[in-house]
């Protein structure tokens, strides 16, 4: 299956990147040749196959509900592109 | 002297370091000057020559005190997607330029513990995404390996962990930690001429390792030698709370199951594995691996993996599905690149397009596009539905057989600009790395034999889940047989 330049667009934009319209051309070309590719699957017979989100056979460990870590504002901000009284700084949102 | 100390496995660095015959500081500043000598490899993106000496000096200390752990003292290099305290950590992007990680990876504290000097964090593909090593965003890596012909051609370290595979190859480190998603470890492993292993799904921790598609990654180890992959892999090992999947497993002494008896053991040769277009030295140097097997008193079964084509397939369905929702994070908010825009989502916007590299871009698009409403099931569900055949096909080859040899790619290392432009060209590398991905198992790459223009050709050993020790074992055998004419620089 080919892409649209209009799907490219959408997911583009469900992605949050901006692209130019030469790189959307650019990615339509190839998006569609790996979506071709992958739609080979589309010949197995997967009746009454369960899907498979897992290899590991473990069941999701349970723990005591504690605090075990925390006070460290600071560490977490050290990266931050701008940061305003130990918190995260935006640009506005809400006008 | 200083190359007799580069030019020598861990573990007889490790007996070295005990006799008294150097230290830690002198081995580590043997390996110091071999990276400034080999800089044009490209391999490392920060080099941490004072980290280095101050953890090579504490452990000279340590080992006088009699207080020596597994890697003491053993200068090692760093996939650069590893987050380490205090060092930048990039994946190889733009987007993660500058970032400081205030915290340590598990598997890498793991190795500080036991001793292991940290030379720098080295280079990969962007995110991890590549097999290549042609789209990390500071520029790609040389394979240190040259074709015999005299032609000064570059050729590429393989991918994604190429900066890990091409310093180890270089000897300007004595092993190196890298990260399997669909065989980022194992192919460069062979392109490189050295053994790179990928343990079972869950065996290491992934927790502060920068996440691609979280199901399939998994930490590894490379080094010259089988043994010392097995040294370094026992020390990243083990269980940890902060990772969901992390295996509450005891961890094997690995080293241990070097025994050199494959006597009745079962290998199992999958012919699904028997590729069109394979160049017909793969398939020569595969024969070469069963019979070397044979004459170690091993049977050769075999069998038969019937949905192996459906595994590139499949892989490109759920990676980039599960990359589009972990580079999610990747805002410009909490840390990383911002650009500015005009509001929040135009900021969002700019700061993506700006930060990731094309490969990233793709990935998250195909991802975005296969989770997308109303195409959800007819891909993502679907792969994950033959992600389950596939797994099905190793759990019934392993009623025949106690491990499985392969090839490890299906060319040797190519011309830096070749399978560029075509990215389906460029999966293709992993066709026979990344079913065992898809099922978790543990599988290695052991270097066999040159290729005609003198350019190393890995086999890949694949194991049952949990068992890394068969894979080793055979893999000493294979690299015994082998005697393997390592680059000598």
């Amino acid at each position: 299956m080919s892409l649209s330049t209009d799907d490219v667009k959408k997911v583009a934009r469900l992605a949050r990147m901006k692209l130019t319209d030469a790189e959307l051309e650019e990615h339509k070309a190839k998006l569609s040749g790996i979506i071709s590719f992958v739609e080979q699957l589309s010949e197995v017979d997967t009746d009454n196959v369960e899907p498979l989100s897992s290899v590991v056979d473990i069941k999701l460990r349970l723990r005591e509900d504690k605090v075990t870590d925390g006070d460290i504002v600071k560490d977490i901000l050290k990266n931050a592109p701008e940061e305003l009284e130990d918190f995260f700084a935006v640009p506005k949102v809400v006008e | 002297m200083t190359s007799n100390l580069t030019h020598q496995s861990l573990a007889s660095a490790l007996e070295g370091l005990e006799k008294g015959d150097f230290t830690s500081v002198e081995l580590t500043q043997a390996h110091i000057s071999a990276i400034e000598a080999t800089r044009d490899l490209n391999a490392f993106i920060t080099e941490t020559p004072e980290i280095a000496l101050k953890q090579a000096a504490n452990s000279d200390e340590r080992r006088a005190s009699g207080k020596a752990g597994l890697l003491e003292g053993i200068p090692i290099a760093v996939k650069d997607l590893f987050c380490t305290k205090g060092v930048q950590t990039t994946a190889a992007s733009h987007i993660l330029e500058g970032f400081i990680p205030q915290y340590e990876s598990t598997t890498t504290q793991n190795l500080w513990d036991d001793g292991a000097v940290m030379l720098g964090k080295v280079n990969l593909d962007q995110f991890a995404m590549g097999s290549a090593n042609t789209t990390s965003y500071f520029g790609n890596v040389i394979n240190p390996w040259k074709k015999r012909d005299g032609s000064n051609e570059q050729l590429v370290p393989g991918g994604s962990s190429g900066g890990s595979a091409a310093s180890v190859a270089a000897y300007t480190s004595m092993a190196a930690t890298g990260t399997d998603t669909g065989g980022s470890i194992r192919q460069p492993a062979s392109f490189c001429g050295i053994t790179g292993i990928k343990p079972t799904y869950g065996r290491c921790s992934r927790w502060g390792v920068v996440a691609f598609a979280s199901s399939l990654d998994q930490p590894g180890a490379f080094a010259r030698d089988v043994r010392d992959s097995a040294l370094l892999l026992e020390s990243m090992s083990g269980f940890d709370p902060k990772d969901s999947t992390s295996a509450d497993m005891p961890v094997p002494h690995f080293a241990g199951a070097l025994t050199g008896d494959i006597k009745g053991l079962k290998v199992g040769v999958p012919k699904e594995y028997r590729v069109d277009g394979m160049p017909e030295e793969i398939e020569k140097i595969w024969q070469q691996g069963i019979e070397w097997l044979k004459s170690a008193g091993a049977e050769i079964v075999d069998v038969s993996l019937p949905h192996t084509k459906y595994a590139l397939p499949t892989y490109y369905i759920i990676a980039p599905a599960e990359c589009s929702s972990n580079l999610a994070r990747y805002d410009g908010v909490r840390y990383g690149l911002r650009v500015e825009g005009e509001d929040l989502t135009d900021s969002y916007e700019k700061t993506r397009a700006e930060g990731f590299g094309d490969e990233v871009k793709r990935r998250i698009m195909i991802g975005t596009y296969a989770l997308s409403s109303g195409y959800y099931d007819a891909y993502y569900i679907k792969a994950q539905k033959v992600r389950r055949l596939i797994s099905n096909d190793f759990t019934d080859a392993y009623k025949k057989c106690d491990v499985l040899l392969t090839p490890t790619a299906p060319s040797a290392a190519f011309v830096i600009g070749e399978n560029d432009d075509d990215p389906i060209k460029m999966y293709l590398n992993d066709v026979f790395t990344v079913p065992s991905s898809l099922a978790g198992l543990p599988a290695m790459s052991v270097p066999a034999g040159l290729d005609k223009d003198g350019l190393p050709l890995g086999l890949q050993i694949i194991g049952r889940a949990w068992d890394e020790e068969t894979v080793l074992r055979v893999g000493g055998v294979l690299e015994t047989a082998a005697q393997f004419p390592f680059l000598n620089k």
